[in-house]
């Protein structure tokens, strides 16, 4: 292999791609997970042009970007229409968090009535306008990578930037969070203590944090991609969890994922609500 | 001619002391997390003393003893395998030269600063170079030593970084007395009582005796345990402790959890390809991985390549890998197993058949963990039983497996 000689200073800055960081509707953690970055945070503006991030600086440089980062779900008709100038503006689109990429803990709302909580939550509703869904970005846009994570990770984070700088493809396994938590050597907290556990049929990427200060995994990474939530549910039922325990814990940070908004629904009692998802 | 000696529990103490001083890292089963783990030890009392433990399928509980024993309990959480075979392992680091017009790479020993391994808390502060004195490996365990020792040092290419870790290490083989509710050695003839020539050499092993007192009957596997032994002024072992010896692996023997048949289990598995068993088993396989993660003798890898922010330097590691995920059978174009049921098939079929064809021997070799540690409670010897045609072969389990998914 040749490695070609490195141009100098001014060319590397004039080759710097520029990034943008976009918010919808999120609560702001992802875009602090870059920020936390520290160390990394100026190796990352030696790297690129931080173009667009206004979390972090008013100045603005004019688009299109190389790069977007994308942060929360779309859950207003204003949202709908800035997602496709994002779009349109950027060169590789990158969804962070469960916001983007699962519509977030907000698509609780996808099993119940909008209408009805905002008027009871609200004194003028009519001011009021949002959407009777929060939906993945995926759902309006095409999307070139998916970061998963409440809040994603911050070394997978820069390992999605580097590739996207470096032109190659992101290391980021989509298999379980058990994978990871052996491979840290932890004990398992299900079979070791009977506690709850959806690691197994969780997404890699937190380094199993949760199981690592023995608590159940919370499958904030959303589905890995095989999973198996049928069998999953039938342990936490035999671990002692409640049908309606069961419900909720696959209706947290990522309710409105296929897999996880199926298996919640197999254990409602009742009649079955109507929270399909953007496909259906 | 077996030469066989005995030491207290001072005696166990001033073993770890001639050890410790002579270099060696000892490592040995402690209590953390709620299970007996590896980590690195000094003392007796960082073993689990009085602590036995409950196991079956998809359960793990320490259980108290009634009496001071020191290794009373069976297969802990990790076997040896990370100990020699480190869960995330760096080949190699390299990076730009000065000027950028090359690229200069560093050999994994003087890169390799914080090696995983899930054996313990690995200093930021640099590699430890220390040789590994390993105590408390069980019969089932140094078999899956032995069988390591084969894949990856005896044949085509040697696994240098495995061969050196191997090569320094001192082993502290101990026999059990109490095995655990999954344990099933005696089926696959690899314990309760390590024996020198069956799995890899040990340079001692102890049989712990708890009556009249608290005493090990220590068997001298190699040149250099014996010279331990004499250090630590060891005397011989009595006949009568060789008797209680025999008569705790006796007993322990008689107790085995599960069994498996291994008659004709090769051509069982070959001739099972397309049995319904397998449908059933993916409907409660929840492709985690956990199984392969503690199995001793699993060993696929996976080879990561990590650039940093600048792309000035890049690094070359070697982690852990699982034929339960989707990715282990990606080649161009997709996934070679897809599903659940191809996958649990391939791994059953190779640790119990062709692993035969591959490397001479059995890949299970008894220790009941991927029974134990699986979430969903999955149990080989029940799964082959059921292969068979045999329902049930086993002790009946409290927690009872979830039934398959009718969909
Ligand atoms: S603690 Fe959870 S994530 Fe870790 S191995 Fe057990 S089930 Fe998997
Ligand atoms: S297959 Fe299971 S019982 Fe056999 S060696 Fe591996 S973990 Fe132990
Ligand atoms: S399988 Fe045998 S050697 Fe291994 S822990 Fe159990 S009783 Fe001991
Ligand atoms: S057999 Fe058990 S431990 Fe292995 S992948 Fe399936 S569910 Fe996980």
């Amino acid at each position: 292999m040749t490695v070609t000689d490195r141009p100098g200073a001014a060319a590397t800055a004039r080759a710097r791609p520029t990034l943008a960081v976009w918010k919808f509707a999120s609560c702001d953690g992802c875009q602090l997970t870059l920020l936390n970055c520290e160390d990394e945070l100026l190796r990352l503006a030696g790297a690129v042009e931080i173009a667009y991030f206004p979390e972090a600086t008013r100045a603005v440089v004019e688009g299109p970007y190389d790069v977007s980062l994308v942060e929360g779900s779309i859950t207003t008709p204003e949202e709908l229409e800035r997602i496709q100038h994002v779009r349109a503006v950027s060169g590789r689109l990158i969804t962070i968090g469960a916001c983007a990429t699962a519509g977030g803990i907000q698509a609780l709302r996808n099993f119940g009535d909008v209408a009805e909580f905002r008027s009871i939550v609200y004194a003028h509703p009519e001011y009021l306008s949002t959407l009777s869904r929060s939906t993945p970005i995926s759902a309006h846009v095409s999307v070139d990578f998916e970061l998963r994570g409440c809040p994603v990770n911050k070394h997978q984070l820069l390992e999605v930037l580097a590739a996207s700088i470096q032109d190659r493809k992101p290391r980021i396994p989509s298999h379980s969070v058990c994978v990871e938590c052996k491979r840290r050597g932890n004990v398992c907290v299900t079979v070791a203590h009977g506690t709850p556990c959806l690691g197994p049929v969780t997404q890699a990427g937190c380094g199993a944090l949760c199981p690592s200060f023995d608590r159940g995994c919370y499958g904030c990474f959303g589905p890995q991609d095989t999973p198996n939530t049928a069998s999953i549910a039938h342990q936490l039922s035999e671990l002692g969890m409640s049908e309606p325990e069961v419900v909720r814990i696959f209706r947290t940070f990522n309710a409105a994922s296929e897999p996880f908004r199926r298996e919640s629904e197999r254990h409602e009692t009742g009649p079955a609500p109507s929270a399909e998802g953007e496909d259906a | 001619m077996v030469e066989t000696r005995l030491i207290d529990v001072t005696g166990l103490q001033s073993l770890l002391d001639a050890l410790v001083a002579r270099g060696y890292r000892v490592l040995g089963p402690t209590v953390r997390g709620g299970a007996v783990v590896n980590a690195e030890i000094t003392e007796v009392a960082d073993l689990p003393r009085g602590w036995g433990d409950d196991q079956e399928p998809g359960r793990y509980r320490l259980r108290p003893r009634d009496d001071e024993a020191l290794f009373g309990f069976a297969a802990g959480a990790q076997s040896a395998k990370p100990v020699f075979f480190p869960t995330d392992e760096l080949l190699w680091r390299g990076r730009r030269t000065a000027g950028g017009s090359g690229f200069e790479a560093q050999s994994a020993e003087s890169a390799q600063a914080a090696q995983g391994g899930g054996v313990e808390e690995h200093g930021e502060d640099g590699p430890d170079t220390r040789p590994t004195a390993l105590l408390g490996v069980r019969s089932c365990d140094l078999s899956a030593v032995g069988i390591h020792d084969t894949v990856l040092t005896g044949r085509g290419f040697t696994d240098a970084h495995y061969a050196q870790r191997r090569e320094g290490a001192f082993v502290i083989a101990v026999a059990c007395s109490d095995p655990g509710g999954t344990c099933f050695c005696v089926s696959m003839g690899t314990g309760p009582r390590p024996e020198q020539g069956r799995g890899a050499p040990f340079d001692l092993s102890l049989t712990e005796l708890l009556a009249p007192e608290h005493r090990f009957v220590v068997e001298v596997g190699s040149e250099r345990g014996g010279a331990l032994l004499d250090e630590i002024g060891a005397t011989a072992a009595a006949r009568g402790d060789l008797a209680a010896a025999d008569a705790v692996t006796e007993q322990a023997a008689q107790r085995m959890g599960r069994r498996l048949d291994t008659d004709g289990i090769r051509d069982l598995l070959y001739a099972s390809i397309d049995s319904p068993r397998w449908d059933d088993v993916a409907s409660r396989c929840l492709a985690c991985t956990n199984c392969t993660m503690v199995c001793p003798t699993c060993f696929c890898t996976t080879v990561e390549d990590v650039s940093d922010l600048s792309g000035e330097s890049a690094e070359r590691h070697r982690v852990w890998d699982s034929c339960f995920t989707a990715d282990f059978s990606y080649i161009h174009g997709g996934t070679v197993r897809e599903s659940t049921r191809s996958r649990y098939r391939q791994w059953m079929t190779h640790k119990l058949a062709s692993w035969h064809d591959q490397f001479g021997s059995s890949g299970c070799v008894g220790c009941g963990r991927c029974v134990t540690w699986c979430p969903a409670g999955i149990d080989i010897t029940e799964e082959a039983a059921a292969l068979r045609g045999v329902p049930g072969s086993n002790l009946p389990t409290p927690t009872s497996p979830p039934t398959p998914a009718s969909e």
